[in-house]
């Protein structure tokens, strides 16, 4: 389980998570959703210890991230695959490479049990083949797929995905969104899914949460999140330009948003 | 103005704070062996092999300008041996290491700050950390290491290929033998000279390699924020080449 406790973080004078909360339960994919420059990557950083909070605290296992040693971050760390938003794939290392990475790191695999890991991670995503392949030669979807393949070849317990769709076409999009739920189905793996494509987080979501000012603004099941009236929410699951300022305002502590059978 | 004064203050002791994280996140590398082990070689050959060809060829243009210089200072009251003398100590005492280092702090401390910044601005330093890699160990340390060692080596060829060319101009150019030329060599030669040369250039390889990495390590933005850290890095290396040669020569030549 993964939970965010009150996390407040700032870059400069800019306050970007104002009291965080959310909580992941095993085995589900949680979407966050939120604009773009919101905070959603930096909320997700901080699962792996690549930005420590400036207040509150977020819980890995039971484990508080920032509170662990070097040894022990890294530990959690192998438990973790990361899917980055451009793929952050090693540019100067073949497909093989990047996807043995990880695998390499351990140092409890010989070479023929990576290479039989890596071709099958490959495989997972539709990508066998292209092992001898530069990533400067591949598409970008085929890139995130790659980045894909690298963070499901360590066979993590949980899996984070930043903006995997962003700047895909539709079809690629769905490709994508199809690879998750497959990856989620053949791994049992836990998931966040930061976006803010609405088609993609229908897809693949159980739960969806809407980051907006630094915290969230509501959390629900699919079939929730369709039905808000939560102006906030329902303008930006609509994709429409505006939303009233008085509505934006930040709901109050046990305040009722207009969804059946579910409060705050 | 007081605010800007403060601001840069500020900006000051932030980055001596960043410089501080920096050496302590490279001596908890220190131990990863088996992560920067296997990189040191493919680094030696990449920071020292590869830049063997500009060093020499900034070498061998010093090495026939010094005789020719030499030959011109030298008026009628002093022997024309004396140039091969005034090539070898000008090549091995300053000029070999403080140009190789010049050049270098272009080629090698520039290329590993825009290296490291683009994997930083691309997240793949973060990719890194999140495979459960110390960048300082599988980055920092092999470039470092790779630096100290490779500049005396190169140093050294480029020392030897001045010389070769100093002594080629002048039994060329000028009426100077090759026998007077290397008594001039010989006339003032302590073993020193090379040591010397070559500590200077083991400075210089340490501190271009560790300003390379962390103002690649700590770039910001994108395309713009490495082309600044690369900047940055040349003129840092520059200035701290021209410093580390004064302060060798204020501890190791100052007479007794």
């Amino acid at each position: 389980m993964i939970q965010f406790r009150e996390v407040h973080k700032a870059f400069g004078p800019k306050q970007v998570l104002k009291g965080f909360s959310l909580t992941v339960r095993e085995g589900e994919t949680m979407v966050v959703i939120g604009g773009s420059g919101t905070g959603k990557s930096v909320a997700i950083k901080h699962v792996v210890g690549l930005l420590d909070p400036d207040a509150g605290e977020v819980e890995v296992d039971g484990r508080v991230v920032s509170h662990l040693a070097r040894k022990e971050l890294t530990a959690l760390r192998a438990t973790v695959g990361y899917v980055f938003q451009f793929s952050a794939l090693f540019d100067s290392l073949t497909i093989y490479e990047n996807v043995a990475f990880g695998l390499r790191r351990s140092g409890d695999m010989g070479e023929p049990a990576i290479r039989e890991r890596v071709a099958e991670s490959l495989g997972l995503v539709d990508l066998s083949g292209t092992e001898d392949r530069m990533p400067a030669e591949l598409s970008g979807g085929m890139r995130k797929r790659v980045g894909l393949a690298r963070a499901i070849a360590l066979r993590p317990k949980y899996l984070l995905y930043d903006e995997p769709t962003t700047g895909l076409d539709p079809v690629t999009s769905a490709v994508i969104d199809e690879l998750m739920v497959r990856t989620r189905e053949a791994l049992g793996v836990t998931s966040i899914v930061i976006t803010h494509d609405m088609r993609s987080a229908y897809r693949v979501g159980d739960h969806i949460a809407m980051l907006y000012d630094g915290r969230i603004r509501q959390e629900g099941t699919v079939a929730e999140i369709q039905q808000t009236r939560d102006p906030v929410v329902r303008q930006f699951i609509e994709g429409r330009p505006n939303v009233r300022e008085a509505d934006a305002a930040p709901l109050s502590a046990g305040e009722e948003v207009a969804v059946e059978g579910m409060q705050r | 103005m007081l605010a800007a004064v403060g601001r840069r203050s500020v900006g000051f002791v932030g980055t001596f704070g960043l410089l501080g994280h920096f050496l302590a996140d490279l001596l908890r590398a220190v131990p990863d062996t088996r992560t920067w082990g296997r990189q040191v070689f493919p680094m030696m050959r990449r920071i020292g092999v590869d830049s063997l060809p500009i060093a020499l060829f900034i070498a061998a243009f010093t090495g026939i300008v010094l005789a020719l210089l030499a030959s011109y200072t030298v008026t009628s009251a002093v022997p024309l041996y004396f140039v091969g003398a005034l090539v070898g100590k000008t090549t091995m005492l300053e000029l070999g290491p403080v140009l190789t280092g010049l050049a270098l702090a272009g080629r090698v401390g520039a290329n590993i700050a825009a290296e490291l910044g683009t994997m930083r601005v691309t997240e793949q330093v973060d990719a890194l950390e999140t495979l459960a890699y110390d960048p300082h160990a599988y980055l920092v340390l092999p470039r470092v290491i790779a630096g100290t060692v490779m500049f005396p080596i190169v140093v050294a060829f480029a020392m030897a290929t001045a010389i070769s060319m100093g002594w080629l101009a002048a039994t060329t150019l000028l009426p100077v033998t090759s026998a007077e030329f290397l008594r001039g060599l010989r006339l003032f030669y302590v073993p020193f000279d090379v040591s010397f040369g070559l500590i200077k250039a083991s400075s210089f390889g340490f501190v271009i390699t560790m300003i390379g990495c962390f103002l690649g390590l700590n770039t910001r933005g994108g395309a713009e924020g490495v082309g600044d850290a690369t900047t940055r890095t040349v003129v840092y290396s520059a200035e701290m080449i021209l410093v580390l040669d004064a302060f060798w020569a204020l501890t190791l030549l100052r007479p007794s």
